[in-house]
């Protein structure tokens, strides 16, 4: 028996949320006394793995595999799950995470409960809490099967270091014409930009900015932080920002230590998608506006003549504490 | 081709949430339903099918009586016919079962599904739907083609888009991009007077089993109220946020 998670890679190397699911996964393995494996797809090598308590690598070097693909990934961690006689499967809250999970639990039979936020309160029954309502309340949710599947949300567990040794072995799953069903034809990924998932700062603004023209200072903002940009939905609406931008209930989650809004009023479809945000600031000509009751802290001001100021601040304390 | 657009019935994103029986169920007082944000793109991209390419399109919803006028709404915006599996959605894999022999039974080619309901936001229900039936399945899918059985689609990834290509029989979880929401359909009078007559078909339920069952529901601890820096003293802002919440 032991707790499986799936590691994401990216050109080898492990992401962080491949660090943050096996934290997580120990902790699930100490509860029930066993194990962490993991499986990932051309990893490099064991990476820090091991610092966070995986015992053993199951790497797939099959070049069928090197593009993500949702439905052989998904049989091939089911294979190694059986492999490894996994009772609680782990994995994140990516996009590619959250495609792949739902074919997985059909493959094992296995209860999926994703958005998970905190360690089981109880491993029989076993019970976790996931966000619900767009982050707006908590389900103590019971998975009753055999096997369990938990997607963690991002940025809700951290990361705990457990060392051991890391081993690596060869996985090669066998693999069937209907797990490539779908085909990916094309990529289109900007590579030299901090992704809202990945990026532990997210500066945001609205229709406070009045136009496109003005997002110069907002990507200047971000870059002294090396911080992804978002956006409301009405910008994107509007073609200010691409969609990809879009922030909130029926946008993007953003869950990163640090989310700057700029101009952007904090309507609840708003908020709704950065609650699970640890820390928040605001920008704001309003003093009433309502994003400041959702706020950590806030600066009552307009945003052309703050911005400017705060860029040329964090340029002063990054060059004093580099 | 025949369409099925899985229609989930949610809470309006303005509603505020609230918990009865000892936290263990939603309290729906003074809560507006309407049609899954994600499922309405969908729905419309599905009419677009209709009327460009020639295609059926049905509704289908797994609840009680009460989602009735949500269906209603979607026959509204012109969907030809709805189905109601009669039984409460207790968890997605249980409604992913229902939806799955509806489907099934229904000889569907295309199943369309919202990427994830914005009520319990699992996300599970249309890979599972598609795991189910054999279906190939395309996830936060923001466009699709379909030319005899082919299908091209772009989905979005983190950082970025992907375009793949596959075959009918599909699932697909979409969103906001399918269509734009310029084009999302309100229905009309003419639109709600013949919803009346379109026929919404109530489906015994097939008592699938449920492997997720909630205890019970928390809400967020209130937080602290916040700390307002003035417009001429940034230094206090990027102290606060080095020295005391630790973030940069
Ligand atoms: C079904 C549905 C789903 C929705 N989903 C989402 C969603 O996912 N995400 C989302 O964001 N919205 C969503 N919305 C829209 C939401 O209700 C709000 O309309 C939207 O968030 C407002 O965006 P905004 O704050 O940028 O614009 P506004 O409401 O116009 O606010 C602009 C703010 O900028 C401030 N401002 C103006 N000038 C300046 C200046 N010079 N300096 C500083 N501040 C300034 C103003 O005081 C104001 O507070 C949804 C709505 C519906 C009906």
């Amino acid at each position: 028996m032991s707790v499986l998670v799936y590691t994401e890679s990216e050109n080898g190397a492990f992401k962080k949320t491949a660090y943050e699911v096996s934290s997580y996964a120990k902790g699930i393995a100490d509860m029930l006394g066993t194990d962490v494996a993991a499986i990932s797809f051309h990893a490099a090598d064991a990476g820090d793995l091991g610092t966070y308590g995986v015992k053993t690598l199951h790497n797939v070097k099959d070049a069928k595999l090197d593009k993500f693909n949702a439905g052989a990934y998904a049989d091939a961690i089911a294979q190694a799950a059986k492999a490894v006689d996994a009772k609680v499967i782990v994995i994140s809250s990516s996009a590619d995470s959250k495609y792949l999970g739902s074919l997985l639990s059909v493959h094992l039979d296995a209860g999926y409960v994703s958005n998970v936020v905190a360690l089981p309160s109880s491993a029989d029954p076993f019970t976790v809490k996931r966000s619900v309502f767009t982050n707006k309340a908590f389900s103590n949710t019971q998975i009753s099967t055999d096997r369990k599947l938990i997607g963690l949300s991002k940025n809700a567990y951290g990361l705990k270091e457990n060392p051991t040794d890391c081993s690596v072995v060869d996985f090669a799953p066998s693999l069937n014409d209907d797990d490539f069903k779908v085909e990916v034809k094309s990529v289109d990924k900007a590579t030299d930009k901090v992704t809202i998932a990945d990026a532990e700062i997210v500066v945001s603004a609205g229709r406070g900015m009045k136009g496109p023209e003005n997002w110069g200072m907002i990507e200047e903002l971000a870059g002294v932080l090396g911080a992804a940009t978002a956006c409301s939905k009405p910008v994107s609406d509007m073609g200010w920002r691409p969609h990809g931008e879009h922030v909130g209930q029926t946008g993007k989650p953003v869950a990163s230590s640090l989310y700057i809004a700029i101009g952007i009023s904090g309507a609840i479809q708003h908020l709704a998608g950065i609650n699970s945000s640890k820390v928040k600031v605001v920008i704001n000509t309003d003093a009433e506006a309502p994003f400041f009751k959702a706020a950590d802290y806030g600066v009552v001001g307009d945003a052309f003549e703050v911005v400017p100021v705060l860029i040329e601040k964090l340029k002063a304390f990054k060059a004093a504490n580099a | 081709m025949k369409i099925l657009v899985c229609i989930s019935h949610v809470p309006d994103t303005t509603s505020k949430i609230n918990f009865t029986d000892n936290d263990t169920q939603f309290d729906t007082n003074g809560v507006q339903f309407v049609i899954n944000p994600n499922d309405e793109f969908g729905l419309t991209r599905a009419m677009w099918f209709k009327e460009k390419q020639g295609a059926s399109v049905d509704v289908v919803t797994v609840g009680g009586a009460e989602v009735e006028p949500t269906l209603r709404k979607a026959l509204a915006i012109g969907a030809d016919q709805a189905i109601r599996v009669d039984t409460p959605a207790v968890d997605g894999y249980a409604v992913a079962k229902e939806l799955a022999d509806v489907v099934k039974n229904g000889g569907y080619d295309l199943v369309i599904a919202g990427r994830e309901s914005i009520d319990y936001n699992g996300g599970m229900v249309p890979g599972m739907v598609a795991a189910m039936t054999g279906s190939s399945f395309v996830n936060t899918c923001i466009a699709l083609e379909i030319e005899g059985s082919s299908v091209t689609a772009t989905r979005e990834i983190d950082g970025g888009k992907e375009t793949v290509t596959t075959s009918l029989p599909l699932v697909i979880g979409g969103q906001k991009g399918l269509v734009e929401e310029s084009d999302l359909r309100i229905p009309n009078m003419r639109g709600i007077m013949m919803a009346r007559k379109k026929p919404l078909d109530v489906k015994a339920s097939i008592d699938a089993s449920s492997e997720t069952s909630t205890v019970s529901f928390e809400k967020p601890a209130p937080k602290g109220a916040v700390t307002l820096v003035e417009a001429d003293n940034l230094d206090r802002l990027v102290d606060l946020l080095h020295n005391e919440a630790k973030v940069i």
